[in-house]
């Protein structure tokens, strides 16, 4: 704070200025602190003009297209814009994006749960290491690669899984099957789940392994058996960070392209089954109309990029407020 | 030290595992791409290289467009290159893109499955300075209904058939639609699988052209690049519907005559003519001659005659074009631009066209479009 003990006679004690008094209390302003200040302040603003440049664009492009849209943009079971009369709507992709990812959801976060308690706490130490390792590598496949392995591999094995589900299940109309080639809604749902497994996993490892080992040593000591210690101690502990693992799962899941491009049979109509072939999502509806769309198309695919960033951060929003709802009850947050 | 060498051979193993890894999944990539591109046999590429007229072409040619012509591209650029030194870039990204690169001045020349459309013309004229975009046709070719039905090789089906199979109304192969058509053939009880295109594609244009056309009755839609009917199931590319197809019993789906090969077999068109007829380069000739030019002064745009009734002229075709300038193309690419589309127009060019799957422009309408190259500035 003192500027002036160059000298050797201390000089009369400066009386601080209110102002200064709050420029103290604020903190040191040498120039290296009035830089730094400066460049986040800039990096803060930058990414904020970039997010509303994006956003101009986006709503700027979607308008154009929606103001030509010769149907119903939210209700219309079509995507076809290179004809006179264009008409696209994106109910078929809101349904197809949702339900995929859904299914992923519920194949993907137990297994992921489990995998991340038997990694923390079930697994001898030498394998954890190996077990973790594995789930990591799956994550750096690139997604085309998951397409292929998906519709040369996974498709072709799917008619028996289909083949007992329509036996046994049938009867509900969700897995009722006509017997197509088995590129359906529950495929996509299955390699999606399998994509989203090593995020998911790794950062509930993260958060399990958080636990404070003082609440596991207490159950312990109240006689609690192992799966007693991780219900009653590590499920609570972390369930707002499981919680935001599945929500950055469900983002890979929402916009995921390629793999879902490869391996769905993609149509404009909702099929009521998991099991027949048909629908669609943004992401894939994008890659797979992007390259032949004039100008008036490439918009109608942004407005629709539009409406899958609208679910996105929907979705996060939502994430967000279960997490604050529930961070009294766990120290993960604090 | 102990650690290191621990480490280090971990290392290694890991080292190991990845490069096998690549390696067996870029053979899995390459033998899945194996079946799009060059499996039709490579076209003679002796054919009159030596004749080729190189003029003043030099320097780099770039172009863009649709990926139904790219097989007699790709054998066109290999013989008219070796003769003339020019390297043309051809990307075949689709019709879409490459109109698109053509009116924003970045390619000499586009190729594209349908001609071009009123605003496109109009936003070409920024692009040809004093002139405008024109179509040239160059490439014809069947759209062949391939099919994968178990003790079933010659399968006849009329527009109507055709139709009501793809928009969901025939559902089994052994309904009495078919079975009219095909006295005597052993039809299964078996479930028709209907493959149509999930990409945007001039293919599906002109597929479903012909149905709107022949059979208004039973295909009730509007048409264009993006597949409209209900029900069915799709794939990426023609490569991607040709191997579903190949892959489900069944099944039944529209391509390039190129793709239908390994155990595929393509459908014969009841047309009313004496003869059913079976989709290849001559019957698909036959069938473009009886086209009609539309475009007005330089632009040879065809009106294709889907209901043809012409002894062995196979209805489904699709004729693609080559787009240009024809004025105001610019100076530098001009030359090797000209000297390129004189060959493929010429005798040579067009020879080749039936060995790759491809059919030929008939002489009248050919002829037209060699007068208009040797007028292009």
């Amino acid at each position: 704070m003192d500027i002036s003990t160059k000298t050797d006679a201390p000089p009369p004690a400066p009386q601080p200025t209110v102002a200064e008094q709050k420029r103290a209390a604020r903190g040191a302003t040498r120039p290296g602190d009035r830089i730094f200040l400066g460049l986040s302040r800039g990096s803060g603003i930058l990414l904020l003009a970039i997010m509303a440049a994006i956003a101009v664009f986006l709503t700027y492009r979607a308008a154009l297209a929606i103001s030509k849209d010769h149907a119903n943009f939210l209700t219309t079971f079509e995507w076809n814009t290179n004809v006179l009369e264009p008409k696209f709507g994106i109910a078929v992709l809101v349904f197809g994006t949702i339900v995929s990812s859904v299914v992923a959801m519920v194949i993907a976060v137990p297994v992921a749960v489990a995998i991340a308690l038997f990694i923390t706490h079930y697994a001898p130490r030498r394998m954890s290491g190996p077990v973790a390792y594995v789930i990591d590598l799956l994550a750096a496949v690139p997604s085309i690669v998951y397409g292929l392995w998906g519709a040369l591999v996974l498709v072709p094995h799917m008619n028996g899984l289909f083949g007992w589900l329509d036996d046994f299940f049938g009867w509900t109309g969700v897995f009722s099957w006509d017997q197509g080639a088995p590129r359906s809604m529950l495929t996509v749902g299955i390699l999606l789940a399998i994509m989203i497994l090593p995020i998911i996993t790794n950062v509930s490892r993260e958060v399990f392994r958080q636990v404070p080992q003082t609440h596991e040593e207490a159950a312990l000591a109240l006689g609690a058996t192992r799966w007693e210690v991780v219900r009653m101690s590590v499920l609570p502990f972390g369930r707002s960070g499981v919680i935001s693992a599945s929500m950055l799962g469900l983002g890979r899941a929402l916009g995921e392209t390629m793999a879902v491009a490869t391996v769905l049979s993609p149509s404009f109509d909702i099929q009521a089954s998991l099991l027949n072939p048909g629908g669609g999502t943004f992401a894939q509806n994008i890659a797979s109309k992007f390259s032949e769309a004039n100008e008036f198309g490439r918009d109608a695919l942004i407005a629709s990029g539009l409406v899958l960033f609208v679910i996105t951060l929907l979705v996060n929003g939502a994430a967000r407020l279960i997490i604050a709802r529930r961070a009294e009850y766990s120290g993960a947050n604090a | 030290m102990k650690l290191q060498r621990k480490n280090r051979l971990r290392a290694l193993s890991l080292g190991a595992v990845a490069v096998t890894g690549a390696l067996a999944l870029t053979a899995c990539g390459s033998d899945d791409n194996g079946g799009g591109g060059n499996a039709s046999g490579n076209p003679s590429t002796s054919a009159g290289a030596g004749s080729i007229k190189c003029d003043n072409a030099k320097g780099q040619l770039l172009a863009d467009g649709s990926s139904a012509q790219k097989n007699a591209i790709d054998a066109w650029v290999k013989n008219f290159s070796q003769a003339c030194g020019v390297q043309i870039n051809y990307k075949g990204g689709g019709s879409g893109a490459g109109v698109t690169a053509f009116t924003q001045g970045q390619v000499a020349f586009a190729g594209s499955d349908s001609a071009l459309k009123p605003e496109e013309v109009t936003a070409s004229k920024s692009v040809c300075k004093g002139g405008q975009g024109i179509d040239l046709p160059m490439v014809g070719g069947p759209i062949a209904l391939g099919y994968n039905v178990p003790g079933v090789d010659n399968l006849v089906l009329d527009a109507p058939t055709i139709a009501k199979i793809f928009d969901s109304k025939i559902t089994k192969w052994n309904d009495p639609a078919i079975a009219a058509l095909n006295k005597g053939a052993k039809l299964p009880d078996l479930k028709i699988q209907a493959f149509h295109r999930s990409d945007e594609s001039g293919t599906t244009d002109n597929f479903t052209k012909y149905l709107i056309a022949t059979t208004p009755d039973n295909w009730k839609y509007s048409g264009g690049k993006a597949w409209q009917a209900k029900g069915g199931q799709s794939a990426p590319q023609s490569a991607g519907v040709a191997q579903q197809v190949k892959q489900t019993s069944g099944a039944i789906g529209y391509f390039e005559l190129s793709y239908v090969k390994d155990g595929l077999k393509a459908v014969s068109i009841d047309t009313g003519a004496s003869k059913p007829v079976a989709p290849s380069s001559e019957s698909a000739t036959a069938d473009i001659a009886a086209a009609q030019v539309v475009g007005t002064g330089k632009d040879l745009s065809l009106k294709l005659d889907y209901k043809t009734k012409a002894e062995g002229a196979y209805p489904i075709t699709l004729v693609t074009y080559e787009i240009v300038c024809d004025k105001g193309n610019k100076a530098d690419t001009l030359p090797a631009t000209k000297a390129f589309l004189r060959y493929i127009a010429g005798e040579d060019g067009q020879k080749i066209l039936p060995s790759i799957g491809y059919a030929p422009v008939p002489d009248e309408i050919i002829a037209k479009v060699r007068t208009t190259i040797e007028g292009l500035s």
